[in-house]
Order: C-alpha cells, then sequence, then structure tokens
C-alpha cells in the first residue's frame, strides 16, 4: 500500500544577510495509511519546520531554500501552486496546535469558527446544515452540551474543552492526514491524557493517519505506533514504537529516554554530555510501513 | 524548628462575580534543608501560595513564619534576600537590555550585599556555581541556550545568599537532556549551600526524583501532604492517585505502578 505521506531526502537551508543556516539534513520519513507516527526531538530540531513543509507553508517563505519530495497522497507538495496548496489545507490535511486557546480566535464564537472550517470542504453549505454537523462533531469529542459551546467565544471555556473543539474542528472535514504539533502541552496533565486518548481513539475511528510532534516520550509511546527521532536536522532513529521504547539502538535515543525522569524515582538521571555519537549513522529496525 | 511555616492561610480576590478562594485555609511548615514540592492542576492556587512566601501578597487570613517571624508584604531589605524565585521561563524572566551580570547584580545592589568594588566578583561567583563562565556576564540573555539562561536565573537567586528558593516551574520550559541537567545541578546546590527548596511545579515524575515530601493542591486546598516515596507508592486521596495516572510514563516499571494505583482505586 503507499503511504500517506511519504517524504524522500528533505533538506532545508534559510538564507539570511550573510550566511545560510542549514536546517534539514536530508530527512526521509512515511507515513502508511492510518498509521500514527510520531518524530520525536528537542527544541531546534527541526520539528516544527517540517509540519510546516507538510502544510505548503514554509514553500511560501522567500529565504528559505528546500529541495527534496514530499509525496502527500501521491502528489508532490512542491509541484503545486500556492493556491493548491491552500485548498489542501484545511480540508485533505488539518492541524492541531500547541495551546489551542491561542489558536483559536477570540473575536468570534466557536460555532461561527466551526462554519468556516466546514465551508473549506463545502462552501455553500448553508447554516443549519453547518450547526448540525458541528454539534455531531462536538458530540463525538464528548462535549455534552454542544449548544452552548457553538454560542460560546473561546475565552469562555476552559483549556481542555478549547481542546476538545480543536480536535473536533480538525476531524471534521474527515482529512486524510491530520498533523499535531504537541498537542496539549499547554494543558494540565489530566486534562491532556484524556484528550490524547480521545484523539487516539477518533482517528482510529476515522481511520485518519497522524503525524504527532512532540518532545515527550511517555505522550510518544502512549500514542504512536512508529517512532522518529529527530537530531539536529537528521533522524538518528526509527521504528515500531515498542521496538525503540525496548530497545533504542542510537546513541542520542538512548540519551533521550535515560534523561526521562521516572514516577518509580530511580533518582536524578546520568546524563551524558552532548557528544558526537549523537551524530552516527540512521539505525532503523528495518520495518517499512 | 521550622524554616517556614504557614498558619491557617486563606487568600481570597474579589471579583465582579464574587470572591475567589485562591487559597484556602492551608497550615503548613517547611524544615531546613528539605525540598517540599508544591504540586497541582492550574488553577489549584499554586502561584498565590508562592505569591504570599515572596511577599508580593498578603494573605487574607492567617499568619506566615520566617525563623519564628512574622512575614507580610512590608519585608527588610534582609528579611527579602533571605527568600529568592526562581521564574519558570528564562527568556521571559531576563530583561533583554541587560547584560547576564547586571541582571545577576541587580539583587547585590537593592539589597546592599557587600561592598560595592567585591559585587562583580560575588556575580562571576554565582555564574561559576551554575556552571557558566564569568565571562558570560557581559552577554545578553539573547546569546544564551534555554538552558544557560535558566542557569542565569538560578544563579541571580544564589547571588543574594538566599535560606529559601521558590523554584516555580523551574524546568518545564526546557527539553529533557537539559532538564536533567537542571536539575542535578539544584540537586547539588542545596547540599552544598544547605539551602531549602519549595518547589512548585505539575510535573510528577521530576517531583519524584527531587523532593523530601510532597504537597498536593486541588483548587486552594491542601488535599493531602507526605514523604514523597508515600505519596507515591501508596496515595490518600483519589485526587493524587488522578494525577499520578495521568502521567505518561515510558517503562514498565512505571506502568506496574501506575496500574496498582489504578486498581486501589
Amino acid at each position: 500500500m503507499t503511504p500517506i505521506l511519504d517524504i524522500r531526502d528533505l533538506h532545508l537551508s534559510f538564507r539570511g544577510l550573510r550566511s545560510v543556516t542549514e536546517v534539514l539534513h536530508g530527512v526521509s520519513l512515511q507515513i502508511g495509511q492510518g498509521q500514527r507516527v510520531a518524530l520525536v526531538g528537542e527544541s531546534g530540531s527541526g520539528k516544527s519546520v517540517i509540519a510546516r513543509i507538510i502544510l505548503g507553508l514554509l514553500q511560501e517563505t522567500s529565504n528559505a531554500h528546500i529541495s527534496g519530495e514530499v509525496l502527500f497522497d501521491e502528489i508532490n507538495i512542491g509541484s503545486l501552486s500556492c493556491v493548491g496548496r491552500a485548498a489542501m489545507r484545511g480540508t485533505d490535511m488539518s492541524m492541531i496546535f500547541q495551546d489551542p486557546t491561542s489558536s483559536l480566535n477570540p473575536a468570534f464564537t466557536i460555532g461561527r469558527q466551526f462554519a468556516e472550517v466546514l465551508r473549506r470542504r463545502d462552501p455553500g453549505l448553508p447554516r443549519q446544515g453547518c450547526s448540525t454537523r458541528a454539534i455531531d462533531m462536538l458530540r463525538e469529542v464528548a462535549i455534552p452540551d454542544p449548544d452552548r459551546v457553538l454560542g460560546a467565544y473561546p475565552f469562555q471555556l476552559s483549556g481542555g474543552m478549547n481542546q476538545r473543539v480543536m480536535i473536533a474542528m480538525a476531524l471534521a472535514n474527515h482529512p486524510k492526514l491530520l498533523l499535531a504539533d504537541e498537542p496539549g502541552t499547554a494543558l494540565d496533565v489530566s486534562v491532556q491524557a484524556q484528550t490524547l486518548n480521545m484523539m487516539h481513539d477518533l482517528v482510529e475511528d476515522h481511520g485518519t493517519s497522524v503525524l504527532l510532534i512532540s518532545h515527550n516520550l511517555g505522550v510518544v509511546r502512549e500514542f504512536a505506533d512508529r517512532l522518529y527521532v529527530i537530531y539536529r536536522g537528521r533522524i538518528v532513529e526509527d521504528g515500531p514504537t515498542s521496538a525503540i521504547f525496548q530497545n533504542p539502538g542510537h546513541p542520542y535515543t538512548r540519551a533521550l529516554m535515560s534523561a526521562v525522569p521516572r514516577i518509580t524515582g530511580a533518582g536524578l538521571p546520568e546524563v551524558p554530555e552532548v557528544s558526537d555519537d549523537f551524530l552516527a549513522p540512521r539505525f532503523s529496525h528495518g520495518c517499512v510501513p | 524548628m521550622s524554616l517556614l511555616s504557614m498558619m491557617s492561610v486563606t487568600r481570597t480576590f474579589q471579583t465582579p462575580t464574587g470572591p475567589i478562594h485562591a487559597v484556602s485555609d492551608v497550615s503548613l511548615e517547611v524544615m531546613p534543608g528539605e525540598c517540599l514540592a508544591i504540586v497541582g492542576e492550574s488553577g489549584s492556587g499554586k502561584t498565590t501560595l508562592a505569591n504570599m512566601i515572596l511577599g508580593i501578597l498578603d494573605p487574607t487570613v492567617g499568619t506566615i513564619e520566617f525563623d519564628g517571624v512574622p512575614l507580610s508584604t512590608k519585608r527588610s531589605a534582609d528579611e527579602r534576600r533571605a527568600i529568592q524565585l526562581v521564574q519558570q521561563n528564562p527568556l521571559s524572566s531576563l530583561n533583554p537590555k541587560r547584560s547576564v551580570g547586571a541582571s545577576v547584580r541587580l539583587g547585590l545592589d537593592t539589597y546592599g550585599i557587600g561592598p560595592r568594588s567585591e559585587r562583580w566578583q560575588t556575580v562571576e561567583d554565582a555564574l561559576n556555581a551554575v556552571g557558566l563562565s564569568g565571562e558570560m556576564r557581559h552577554r545578553p540573555p539573547s546569546a544564551l541556550s534555554g538552558g544557560q539562561r535558566q542557569r542565569v536565573g538560578i544563579a541571580r537567586a544564589l547571588a543574594c545568599d538566599p535560606r529559601l528558593v521558590v523554584l516555580d516551574e523551574p524546568t518545564s520550559a526546557l527539553d529533557v537532556l537539559v532538564q536533567a541537567r537542571v536539575l542535578r545541578l539544584l540537586n547539588d546546590l542545596r547540599r552544598d549551600r544547605g539551602l531549602t527548596y519549595i518547589f512548585i511545579t505539575h510535573d510528577l515524575a521530576v517531583v519524584r526524583n527531587v523532593a523530601d515530601r510532597v504537597a498536593v493542591f486541588q483548587s486552594g486546598k491542601l488535599v493531602e501532604m507526605g514523604d514523597t516515596r508515600q505519596i507515591f507508592t501508596a496515595p490518600q486521596a483519589a485526587y493524587t492517585r488522578n494525577l499520578i495516572g495521568a502521567v505518561p510514563v515510558i517503562d514498565e516499571r512505571e506502568l506496574a505502578l501506575r496500574n496498582n494505583l489504578a486498581e486501589a482505586q
């Protein structure tokens, strides 16, 4: 089966005034149909720029130089026009951001913003149709009183509630691919756990493929089937989540895992210094999606 | 004798929709040399509690004593010096227009610590103590990495020679590898200098590894307090069990602990 997303040898550099900064050094990544894939790395490793390239946003930045192929549903995103890429966003692929409250517009009600999302797919959808579909979606994310939520402004709802609204909006147009960049990092742990579980079940029901971007190994272990570890613009390890957690093969992955404090309390972890080992060649657990 | 004690402290905020009890009837003691973790979700009153300890807010009801002396927002320079804060986000807590050294020195000048001629030396010593070079003091915060900035935040607190340090989510903005190093540094400093910590966080895995005791807060109330090991292996309150149950874990032993707690429920 062809993967829904196939990134091949992706390079990215930013041209500055005097110098060129290389950000991605040949990233390859595949997401199969209905798969939940996680991309893990520290800040500055290049996780979020990958999401922005998949969405076709970085292509519009004039000082970004991108080479390599990004095939989404067998279409090369690089060959699309600006308009073509825009048409794809919010319909065939959608995104969930880190902080739900600040990514919703405070000046409009949830209902109005929901209608805008639905009309990306069906431009002529009447008001009544919008609210019926919005109510259905909000029920799916276990919002008990969808009518009230539709009439509310984002600041009148809690962070957890807004996060559910974001998930409902992101899935409303039945996208083929959902990008989630650190979802729920801004929320409390218990709320984060709840919404991640819900997102897990929903994408399973809808058969949506997901790329989860995170720095939290615990979240990744519970959510994803496959894992890519990124370090300084290079994928250093990839494979099924369980295989990597049981037997991390790359020095950087091992360092990451040992640095996470455990609730069983084995004391503060020993952290290896940043070493050249971290740039060792990619370790693949051999399973191709 | 306890270093800090709070006796039936309540803090109420008046709002148009009625009063909000941000902290209600909290009594607790902090022993010299210990690390007490304050745990709770947003809105549980952690920050209000810290603000009262730091002298930014007065309690509406109740008293706070430091070393047996009652504390209010009106404090002497020496009382202020003795309790220092390390903030969550090192990027927004340092003045971008000041050099790192000037930020660290500010406390020394404000509280008049040591002779003027020796203050730059104190600044360099504080930077060295957190693993930065003294040369670093000439740089602006923008030239530093996140981990280095948080070290500057710690150096700023240390330079004032405090007895109690309030750490408000000191590592939650940092990457795991950097977080692990900063936590180690904090532990070493506490041991070497005999410091007392109040460690405010929502990250329970961090708490398990750095705190001696844990106080769990829920909507302004202290729901449970005890030794760290006891809180994690046999929590009494359902709320504490839920909190621990929600922590994303990465290995089998952690999973077993979480499952045990779920069964106990």
